[in-house]
């Protein structure tokens, strides 16, 4: 357990996450208007989205869908009742005065998801629950000295809440969460996981007590909008918050911001009454009601989710859950390293896609599916190496070749006569070549002194511009340095 | 259930209602009075009945996710006081 160290003792950090998940749909949740993002201002608003009066709310199917099927993949209760409700406040960007979502009937209740901790520990965190509900629109304050500009486009697109329970006990163990969680979105396809775009933020409630003690007053971190900026406002705010208990003062229950530019959090301007939303049924939905049938086929079709792929790659592959934590992370390496590991020796695809494809991949700064080398080429360059054409050493230096140039690995070969050397005879000659130009060193060798082998074996490397087969080499050169 | 003229203010202000202060205390009796009038229910034993959100034998019923609308910022922004370059323009909200 992490304890942070005050000045009268430890303490522990007590942490829940809200998270907004965009539900990816390509309507929105009550209308027939785009959920795109990037359009111009208001293009993808129908009268339902600006709360003209006299709308009505129809539900989308495929976000109904998209929410059962994420209480699935987090092993939660799917509630075949749930209800909407409207939260009512009243805000530049809100055009009804209230957004639709769910209260007191969720669609999912109780799950849970386990977190991969760098130890190599898991843990499992508690989900309170997921409801749908709408997003607002968007406003910006800084485009015009005295007013605010209001975009509607973001105004009534489908959001997944999905809550945890108060488990987390450190930044590290909350940002595996979210990690974690959006892995799990990215596999599903039930959110697009995009942090820089708004489709997924966290609210973060963090307080602190003794280790031990009963829970202590909490403040709720609105919006933050990228994993690294969750780590650092929980670890501003658990500190905050015990300068002030140690200080004599007492933690006022609150809504903050994360300033990213400062790294601090403070409270957001605080309205008396801010937190009474009247919550009441919404009159113009009906209960959503869903059929056992249709849960149990959406559980049938679920894709395998980031912990059994890992369990599979580990069981069946023979990888070490290292290398399959790191292969199952984000969807797309798994699908690529899988497309390379087909009908391959499972453990040498795994090294080259850890390995040299992933530091080439990170110095790009390119998404995998545009990266140059692509499964089918990395696939072709392991199977050069199997087939004896290519040495490791050399397939390294072809690699490199093959992320620079964005060729085909046979096509580097053919033109640099980069073909591994084989052939006994040619490698002998080399070797007579390296032994007469080093006779003081062969006379050593044979003397006793059997450290130089490894100086031939480089001399001739180097002198066949590292195209000789080194098994060859190793055998070849021990016999010609036999007294 | 009577409400006092301190819950009528509350409401008030959290529907951004503007009650003048002589408003208050009438607006609580026939608030009050509406209360009293749904009471009446409460005579019922509900005992046995799940909560309701509706009343109807109806189910709530879904819409195919295309695209059917939008495309149309100018008939949206029509009745706006003010718009500036595809925005609703307002006074500053300022958080």
């Amino acid at each position: 357990m992490a304890l942070l160290e005050g000045e009268t003792g430890p303490w522990e950090m007590v942490l829940g996450l809200e998270v907004h998940a965009q539900v990816t749909s390509k309507a929105k949740l009550f209308s027939g208007a785009a959920t795109t993002f990037g359009a111009q201002p208001n293009s993808q608003v129908s009268l339902v989205d600006a709360a003209m009066p006299g709308m009505l709310p129809v539900i989308n199917e495929r976000c109904v869908y998209q929410a059962v099927r994420t209480g699935l993949g987090l092993k939660a209760q799917i509630n075949l009742h749930s209800v909407f409700d409207r939260k009512n406040y009243f805000y530049a960007d809100l055009p009804a005065g209230y957004q639709i979502s769910q209260f007191t009937q969720p669609i999912v209740g109780k799950g849970s998801l386990t977190i991969d901790l760098a130890s190599g520990e898991s843990r499992t965190i508690g989900i309170t629950r997921l409801h749908l509900e709408q997003d607002a629109g968007k406003s910006l304050h800084d485009q015009h000295p005295s007013l605010t500009y209001v975009d509607l486009n973001r105004s009534g697109v489908a959001l997944m809440e999905i809550v945890s329970e108060p488990d987390m006990r450190s930044a590290e163990e909350a940002t595996a969460y979210l990690t974690k969680l959006r892995a799990i979105l990215r596999y599903l396809g039930t959110c697009d996981g995009n942090m820089e775009e708004g489709s997924m933020r966290a609210d973060v409630n963090v307080s602190v007590r003794r280790p031990g003690a009963g829970l202590g007053t909490r403040c709720e971190i609105k919006n933050v909008n990228s994993i690294r900026f969750v780590r650092q406002a929980i670890e501003y705010e658990a500190r905050r918050q015990i300068e002030v208990i140690e200080g004599g003062g007492t933690i006022l229950q609150e809504t903050r911001l994360f300033d990213t530019a400062k790294g601090v959090t403070r409270p957001m301007r605080s309205k008396e009454e801010a937190h009474d939303y009247r919550y009441f049924p919404d009159p113009d939905l009906l209960p959503l009601v869903l059929e056992p049938d249709f849960v149990a086929r959406l559980a049938a079709d679920l894709p395998e989710l980031p912990d059994e792929k890992k369990a599979r790659l580990v069981r069946d592959l023979g990888l070490s859950p290292y290398d399959a934590g790191v292969l199952v992370a984000e969807k797309e390496t798994a699908d690529f390293y899988e497309a390379v590991a087909q009908g391959r020796d499972a453990k040498i695809a795994a090294n080259w896609v850890t390995g040299d494809f992933f530091a080439a991949l990170n110095g790009s700064g390119k998404p995998i599916g545009e990266f140059t080398v692509t499964p089918a080429r990395l696939g072709r360059l392991i199977d050069l190496v199997g087939d004896g054409t290519l040495s490791g050493r050399l397939a390294k230096d072809v690699f490199a070749r093959m992320v620079e140039s964005g060729e085909e690995a046979d096509a580097i070969i053919e033109r640099e006569g980069l073909r591994q050397v084989t052939d006994g005879g040619a490698i002998l000659a080399v070797i007579d070549q390296v032994m007469a130009a080093n006779g003081d060193k062969v006379a050593e060798y044979r003397a006793g002194k059997e450290k130089l082998f490894g100086f031939f074996v480089g001399q001739v490397m180097k002198a066949s511009q590292g195209k000789a087969n080194p098994a060859a080499v190793n055998q070849l050169l021990k016999e010609k340095l036999a007294p | 259930m009577s409400l006092d003229k301190a819950t009528v203010a509350r409401i008030a202000r959290l529907a951004r209602l503007r009650l003048p202060e002589a408003a208050l205390e009438p607006m609580a009796a026939e608030l009050s009075a509406i209360l009293s009038f749904v009471e009446q229910l409460e005579a019922v034993d509900t005992a046995a009945v799940a909560p309701m959100a509706s009343g109807m034998a109806m189910r709530l019923r879904l819409r195919a996710d295309e695209v059917t609308d939008g495309g149309k910022a100018e008939a949206i922004l029509a009745n706006a006081p003010e718009a500036i370059d595809g925005f609703f323009a307002v006074p500053k909200v300022v958080e």
